[in-house]
C-alpha cells in the first residue's frame, strides 16, 4: 500500500540502513509519514529533512535498539497516535564475518538480535494495533543467505531464516485481518553491508530493491527475491542433498 | 573510508580502463581526499578514471540537505543525480537551472564540468546557478563566488581543487512537469544554423544527421522546447542494453537507414507534440545502458565548440566526418551563448557540435583531424568527452589554464586528486 498518500504511515525500523533510506524517499515521495527508528539519530535526522524535501508528509526520528527492548513501546505509541494506515518496514541486520563469529562466540546473540528477536518482538508488539485498523502493511528484510546455512555465514543465515519463519506465520495471522506481510530476500546488495566486498554474484542497487518492494506490495506478494534470479539460483541450492551441500563452500 | 580493491571501471565511453580501489562512503564523516572524487562516470574519457590509484565513488552521499520552496534554494550532497532533482522538484513547480544530457550525471560530476544544457543560450552554464561548494581538502571549506581563484578553479576544474562533497544551487520555476516540444526539419546546413540562430524558446538543439552528404550535407531536426502543464503522457518503460552489442550494430548502413528515417518522422510540416521533463532532457536515459551498443570497444564522442564567426570552418568538420562514414546516428547541433564560470569551463559563444564514433583506428584517426581543426578555428574540446587530444593541444584552447593549474597546486599540492586525464594531458603543469 505505498501508491497513495499522507494517509499511510511507515515505521522504518534501521532507517539509517542504505535500503531503507532508498525506501524512505519512495514513500516520502508518495507523501507518507515516516517515522525513522534506528540508532544513529544524526543520520536519521538528515534522513527527515530529506525526507521533507521530497514531499513527505511529516518526518520524526525515534531512537531504536534491537538488542534494547524497552526502547521499543515509545515507537509504537508514536505510531498510535497517527490516524490512516499505519506500515512498518523492516530493515534492521548486521552481518558479522563469519571469522569474526568463530573467534569470538558471544557475536552470535547479537546477531541473532538484530536480524531476528529484535524485529520479532517489536512486530509482536505493534500487530495489534494494525489488527485494530484491519489495514496495512509489513515489510520484513530477510535475505537469501536465509535459504540455506552457508559455511560462510550461517550465524547471519540462521537469523533471517528465524525471520522469515517468523514473518510466515506473522502472514498467516495478521491476514485474516486485512493486514500484508511482505518477505524480502534481497540477494547482495551494494549498500553500507556490502562496503569494500568489491562487485558480487547479480548484484543490485538499494534503489532497485526498492522499485521490487514498490511493485510487490502493490500486488500483494508474499515473498520476494531481489534481484529475480535469486528465486531459481535459491530453489536450486536448496534441492542439493545435504551430503553434497556439506563438501561445497558456495 | 573502507576501500574495493582492484576495482576495474571506465567512463561511458568505455574505451579507456582503470583498475584501482574504489571507496563508496555514505556518510560525510568518513570523506577524505586520498583520490579523486568520481560520480556516475557519464563523462566519456578518463576524466573518471584514476588507473593505479583510488578512487572515491560519491554516488551514495545523495541526499538533500535543505530546500526553501519560497526561494528555490537547494542544498545537496553532490552524489544526487540532476535527473533525481528533477523528477523530485518539477511536480513541485522547480528545476535545476541547467541540466545537460543525461540525468545521471551528478551535481559533483555538473559542477567538476561546468555541464550546459539546451538552454545555454539563456541560462548559461551549471556552475553558474551554483551559490555555495564545500570542498573536502585536508579539512572541509566552503567556497563561494566571491571566494576567487579557487571558485575558478573548481568549476568546471574537473574535480582537482578537492572533493566536491556539498553544493548549494539556485533552482528556477517552471510551470509544470511537462515540455511542449516544437520539432522542425532543416533541410541543410544553413536552414540547420538559421533555425538556430532565430529560435526564440528557452530550450533549444539542433539533431543531426552525420552521415547525410551533399546537398543535404547538415540536414536534421531543430528541436525547440519550453515547460509547460499538462497531462501526463503514460509513462514508458525503462530498456536495457544487456550485452555488447555486435559491432556491426552500428555500421554504417544501419545508422543511414536509421538517420533517415528518423529525419523523415517528423513531418515537412513540423509538428508539436507533448513529452514529460524527463523525455525531453534525457532522452536516452530511458535506454538503459545504450554505450554497450558500441560493443567492448567502446567508443568516442568528439565534441567541439567554435565561434560563430567560424561556421564554415565548422561546416568543413561537419563534411569530413559525414564523407568518412564513420558516424554514429547521436549527433548534435547547437548555438551556445558566452555564459561560463571557471577557468577551464568548456562554453564559448558560437556552435558546438557533439558526434559519437565507434572506437577503432579510422575513428581515431579522424578524431585527431577533427581536434587540429577544431584548434585551427579558434575553437575547443570538451574535457567530458575527450579521450585522444594532447595536453599542448588543450592547453593552446583553454587560455586561462595556466590560472587553473597554480590554483589546483595550492589546493592539492600534493596531486592526490590527478587522475587519467590530468595525467594524460599533463594539465596540472602551468604552461611554459
Ligand atoms: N546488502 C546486502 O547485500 C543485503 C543482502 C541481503 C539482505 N540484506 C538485509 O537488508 C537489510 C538492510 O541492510 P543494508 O544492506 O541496507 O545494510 P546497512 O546499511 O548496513 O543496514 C543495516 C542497518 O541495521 C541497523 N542495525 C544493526 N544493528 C542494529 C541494532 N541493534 N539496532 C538498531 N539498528 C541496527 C544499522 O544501524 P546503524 O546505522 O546504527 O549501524 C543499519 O542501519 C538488513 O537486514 C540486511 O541484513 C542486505
Amino acid at each position: 500500500m505505498t501508491d497513495t498518500n499522507t494517509n499511510q504511515t511507515w515505521i522504518i525500523l534501521g532507517a539509517s540502513s542504505t535500503i531503507a533510506k532508498a525506501f524512505t524517499r519512495s514513500v516520502a515521495e508518495k507523501g507518507a509519514h515516516v517515522i525513522l527508528a534506528g540508532r544513529r539519530m544524526d543520520d536519521l535526522k538528515a534522513t527527515a529533512d530529506d525526507a521533507k524535501a521530497r514531499g513527505a508528509s511529516d518526518a520524526t526520528t525515534v531512537i531504536f535498539d534491537a538488542r534494547v527492548p524497552d526502547t521499543f513501546q515509545t515507537i509504537i505509541d508514536l505510531a498510535n497516535t497517527q490516524a490512516g494506515t499505519l506500515n512498518c518496514a523492516v530493515f534492521v541486520g548486521s552481518m558479522p564475518a563469519q571469522d569474526a563469529i568463530d573467534a569470538d562466540p558471544t557475536l552470535v546473540d547479537g546477531t541473532i538480535a538484530d536480524s531476528f528477536t529484535g524485529p520479532a518482538r517489536f512486530l509482536q508488539m505493534l500487530a495489534p494495533s494494525l489488527i485494530e485498523r484491519g489495514q496495512g502493511s509489513i515489510v520484513g528484510v530477510g535475505s537469501v543467505a536465509g535459504d540455506r546455512g552457508r559455511v560462510g555465514n550461517y550465524v547471519y543465515g540462521a537469523a533471517k531464516a528465524g525471520f522469515a519463519t517468523y514473518l510466515s506465520g506473522l502472514r498467516n495471522a495478521l491476514g485474516r485481518h486485512g493486514v500484508h506481510v511482505l518477505t524480502v530476500k534481497p540477494g547482495p546488495v551494494d549498500t553500507a553491508m556490502t562496503q569494500g566486498l568489491g562487485k558480487q554474484p547479480f548484484m543490485t542497487t538499494a534503489d532497485a530493491v526498492v522499485q521490487d518492494i514498490d511493485k510487490a506490495l502493490q500486488k500483494k506478494r508474499n515473498t520476494l527475491y531481489t534481484k529475480w534470479i535469486w528465486w531459481p539460483v535459491m530453489t536450486i541450492i536448496k534441492l542439493i542433498p545435504e551430503p553434497i551441500f556439506k563438501k561445497m563452500s558456495i | 573510508m573502507i576501500w574495493a580493491k582492484d576495482q576495474s571501471y571506465s567512463g561511458w565511453g568505455r574505451a579507456l580502463r582503470a583498475k584501482g580501489d574504489i571507496a563508496s562512503p555514505d556518510t560525510v564523516e568518513n570523506l577524505r581526499n586520498e583520490g579523486p572524487a568520481i560520480g556516475n562516470r557519464r563523462s566519456y574519457g578518463d576524466a573518471p578514471l584514476n588507473s593505479g590509484g583510488k578512487a572515491i565513488d560519491m554516488t551514495k552521499l545523495d541526499r538533500i540537505i535543505s530546500f526553501d520552496r519560497e526561494t528555490g534554494l537547494l542544498t545537496v550532497q553532490a552524489g544526487i543525480t540532476l535527473g533525481e532533482l528533477t523528477r523530485v522538484f518539477a511536480p513541485q513547480g522547480w528545476m535545476p537551472a541547467v541540466v545537460p544530457g543525461t540525468g545521471f550525471a551528478t551535481v559533483g560530476g555538473a559542477i567538476a564540468m561546468d555541464v550546459h544544457g539546451k538552454n545555454h543560450h539563456h541560462a548559461g552554464s551549471f556552475c553558474q546557478h551554483v551559490t555555495a561548494i564545500t570542498l573536502i581538502q585536508d579539512k572541509p571549506r566552503k567556497i563561494t563566488p566571491k571566494t576567487g581563484a579557487l571558485w575558478l578553479a573548481t568549476c568546471g576544474g574537473l574535480g582537482q581543487t578537492g572533493l566536491i562533497a556539498q553544493a548549494t544551487l539556485q533552482l528556477v520555476r517552471t510551470r509544470g512537469d511537462m515540455m511542449l516540444v516544437t520539432e522542425q526539419r532543416a533541410r541543410d546546413w544553413d536552414e540547420h544554423l538559421s533555425l538556430l540562430d532565430t529560435s526564440r524558446a528557452p530550450y533549444t538543439v539542433g539533431w543531426i544527421d552525420a552521415t547525410a552528404t551533399g546537398e543535404d550535407l547538415g540536414r536534421g531536426i531543430v528541436e525547440e522546447g519550453e515547460t509547460c502543464k499538462g497531462l501526463r503522457p503514460t509513462a514508458r518503460g525503462t530498456k536495457k542494453v544487456p550485452f555488447n552489442a555486435p559491432h556491426w550494430a552500428l555500421s554504417s548502413p544501419i545508422v543511414k537507414l536509421f538517420n533517415a528515417t528518423y529525419y523523415r518522422r517528423v513531418p515537412k510540416t513540423g509538428r508539436t507534440v507533448v513529452r514529460t521533463v524527463q523525455d525531453f532532457f534525457f532522452p536516452l536515459d530511458k535506454i538503459h545502458d545504450w554505450n554497450k551498443l558500441y560493443g567492448k570497444r567502446g567508443f568516442h564522442q568528439f565534441q567541439c565548440v567554435v565561434p560563430l564567426d567560424q561556421s564554415e570552418a565548422l561546416r568543413t568538420i561537419m563534411q569530413t566526418i559525414a564523407t568518412s562514414g564513420l558516424a554514429s546516428p547521436l549527433a548534435v547541433l547547437k548555438r551556445m551563448g558566452e555564459g561560463r564560470e571557471g577557468y577551464l569551463s568548456f562554453p564559448m559563444e558560437g556552435y558546438t557540435l557533439a558526434v559519437d564514433f565507434p572506437n577503432r583506428p579510422a575513428a581515431r584517426a579522424l578524431i585527431k583531424r577533427l581536434e587540429a581543426a577544431t584548434l585551427n578555428a579558434g575553437g575547443r574540446l570538451y574535457l567530458a568527452k575527450d579521450a585522444l587530444s594532447t595536453g599542448p593541444a588543450i592547453k593552446s584552447m583553454y587560455p586561462d589554464h595556466s590560472k587553473w593549474a597554480r590554483a589546483v597546486a595550492k589546493a592539492d599540492p600534493e596531486g592526490q586528486l590527478q587522475t587519467d586525464m590530468t595525467r594524460r594531458l599533463d594539465l596540472r603543469t602551468p604552461q611554459q
